[in-house]
């Protein structure tokens, strides 16, 4: 019982019997059973298009709530909060990094960077701890090699794909949130930026102690990860659809 | 990062489109306001016809076809009042001046009206504007005539011009007066009243160019009396077709005028200028109140274009509404974006219609003066043009929520999946 009670408290994920359908006539697209992620772990999650992967992140990030189950982070049980308490909480504890098209186009480099920190005070202050959020945003950049002065105030529509990724990064990454997830960040770069890319992608995490999920149909990037798992297994709506097409 | 910064940032990134929404409402802010300033001047400027003048006097008819016709000249009396019912009221002790006024005839369709000189000195429009000169002097002489500033300005008159009065109104007259031809002695100042279009002449004049005339005919030839003849005869008019009277102290105004409408030896009329202006203008006030509801419509078009823009605009920005998500804005932070922007592009549309409305005016203001003899006051805006514009604002921040709620529905229904 007690060991079991500190295993839950490292735990960032924990997903117990979570069933999510679209609509009540609709078969459910996400079914998992169990599902947990350690505190600090850095996990790669395999899932090809329709195995539910959006509908997971957006579960994760409380924009969407299950039809029944538990989603547990950081020892929430975050479908139980309400809706503005959901929005709050992914502000202050999760950063996001999307496939592409991350950043929003009228604001500049730093502006995108430091977006987070306005909707989340907990973010905010651990940054202010440290220094000013300017001071900060640079150090980011410059950690993920966009250090020059003139690159940060340029407007983000003139960046290259993979320049934009990493000021996603590290828009994710600004005020250390407990957890990092990452929708095929990769998929626009070119193979060789990539693996340069995770690599800062990762570091930046370790250092700052955040869980990392990392989500994409790409097998090859797997080894910088200490785990994977499969989507289309661990999600039960998934593994039957599939099954049922093989049948076909 | 403020809201208000990410709504500017958001809307300086589609400076065109929506500098061109702005530049909509602000012109449909400028007619409004212009139409409604408008109106206002106009309708103070028709009050101000006839002030200073406590009651206008004439035969017993209506209040507005007395006014009609003695202060618009539109029209005709039907009945006209005596000499001696006039000498009467000018006698008495409440009275402190009156002017005569008798109308009839008419020049190249100007009507001529015959009065005295204390016309030029008690008549008062616009507040309390006196006529004035821009050449000239009122008349001396019998044959004299002073013009208003739209008879001499359409029919090229100058000082010194013989002009013939034609007998009765309209410009299809056929007996003139042409043996007796007046001397222009004077032009006034445009009023923006109906003293432009009159054509001023003495009492005694009238009568005089009358004198051989039977029974309103020419006079038959031999029994015709010349100018100079006539001269020398009586000229003390029987009737006259109205009075505008001066009070000595308001508060005998109306005595006074129950005394004149209940005056036994003749059916008498006595009416406040001001009370009967009001009521005429009500009746042709239809046009004023039909043109700010015109004006109302353009604002809504100007702001229905706008929810339409913006509408359209939602498609594009879905990304931006899920990457907002992602990174902790509530669906409501959504919203104020959307009625923030709504809100923005009408409050600089309102500015930039005021700042329009202004320099319109500061243009229009002496051509308006000049030519219409309309005074538009440059100030503050006016109690009612303040309602209008926060009615337009109120407006903005009202149907911002109809894009509003639509980006609300795409945000939840997108979450933070990007979808392209």
């Amino acid at each position: 019982m007690n060991i079991k009670m500190m295993h839950q408290s490292n735990m960032a994920i924990a997903i117990n019997n979570l069933e999510f359908s679209w609509s009540k006539e609709d078969p459910p697209t996400l079914l998992i059973d169990n599902f947990q992620v350690s505190s600090g772990e850095r996990v790669f999650i395999k899932g090809p298009s329709g195995s539910g992967k959006s509908t997971l992140l957006n579960l994760l990030g409380g924009v969407m709530t299950p039809q029944r189950g538990e989603i547990r982070v950081l020892n929430r049980v975050i479908n139980h909060l309400r809706g503005a308490d959901r929005d709050t909480f992914r502000a202050d504890h999760i950063g996001f990094i999307f496939q592409m098209f991350n950043l929003i186009p009228y604001l500049s480099v730093v502006e995108n960077v430091l977006l987070p920190l306005y909707f989340s005070a907990a973010r905010r202050n651990r940054v202010l701890q440290r220094g000013t959020a300017l001071q900060e945003a640079t150090r980011l950049l410059a950690h993920l090699d966009l250090d020059e002065h003139e690159l940060q105030q340029r407007a983000v529509t003139a960046l290259s794909t993979g320049q934009q990724q990493r000021v996603a990064a590290a828009r994710a990454l600004i005020g250390a949130p407990e957890i990092i997830i990452a929708d095929e960040p990769t998929s626009s770069l070119d193979a060789d930026r990539r693996g340069a890319f995770i690599q800062l992608l990762v570091n930046e995490c370790a250092t700052a102690g955040s869980t990392l999920l990392f989500v994409s149909h790409d097998s090859s990037l797997e080894s910088a990860f200490d785990r994977t798992i499969t989507l289309c297994q661990l999600n039960r709506a998934a593994s039957r659809k599939q099954l049922a097409s093989i049948g076909a | 990062m403020t809201l208000i910064q990410l709504i500017l940032k958001s809307i300086l990134n589609r400076k065109f489109t929506v500098s061109l929404t702005v530049l909509t409402i602000a012109l449909s802010v400028t007619l409004l306001l212009g139409v409604e300033r408008l109106r206002t001047e106009s309708r103070t400027s028709f009050a101000n016809t006839l002030s200073g003048t406590d009651l206008v006097v004439g035969a017993r008819s209506g209040a507005i076809q007395l006014l009609l016709y003695s202060i618009f000249r539109m029209g005709d009396a039907t009945n006209n009042v005596s000499w001696q019912s006039y000498q009467t009221i000018i006698n008495d002790p409440r009275v402190a001046w009156a002017v005569p006024l008798t109308l009839g005839d008419s020049h190249h369709g100007f009507r001529v009206m015959g009065t005295t000189v204390s016309y030029f000195t008690h008549y008062r429009y616009g507040g309390d504007h006196a006529l004035r000169f821009t050449s000239g002097a009122p008349f001396s002489q019998l044959y004299d005539a002073v013009l208003g500033s739209d008879v001499a300005a359409t029919l090229g008159y100058t000082l010194g011009e013989e002009i013939v009065i034609a007998h009765g109104s309209g410009n299809m007259t056929l007996f003139k007066h042409d043996n007796k031809p007046f001397t222009v002695v004077g032009i006034l100042a445009k009023t923006g009243t109906p003293v432009d279009q009159t054509v001023h002449v003495t009492l005694e004049g009238i009568e005089a160019i009358h004198v051989d005339w039977q029974s309103g005919s020419r006079p038959l030839p031999g029994l015709e009396v010349s100018a100079q003849q006539a001269a020398q005869r009586d000229l003390t008019p029987r009737s006259i077709t109205a009075i505008l009277l001066g009070v000595k102290a308001k508060t005998t105004t109306f005595k006074l005028q129950r005394f004149i409408n209940e005056y036994p030896q003749e059916p008498l009329l006595a009416i406040l200028p001001g009370v009967a202006l009001q009521a005429l203008w009500e009746m042709i006030g239809v046009a004023e109140r039909a043109l700010i509801a015109i004006s109302l419509f353009v604002v809504m078009v100007g702001l229905t274009s706008m929810v339409a823009i913006i509408i359209t605009s939602l498609g594009e920005r879905r990304r931006e509404m899920a990457i907002l998500r992602s990174v902790g804005a509530r669906p409501a932070h959504i919203i104020l974006l959307i009625v923030g922007e709504s809100f923005a592009l009408a409050l600089s549309g309102a500015l930039f219609g005021v700042l329009l409305l202004y320099a319109l005016l500061l243009v229009a203001q002496p051509l308006m003066a000049a030519q219409l003899g309309i005074y538009i006051a440059i100030g503050w805006p006016t109690s009612a043009e303040w309602q209008l514009l926060g009615a337009v604002l109120g407006a903005g921040l009202g149907v911002g929520f109809v894009p509003a709620y639509r980006a609300y529905r795409y945000s939840l229904a997108d979450g933070m999946t990007i979808r392209l």
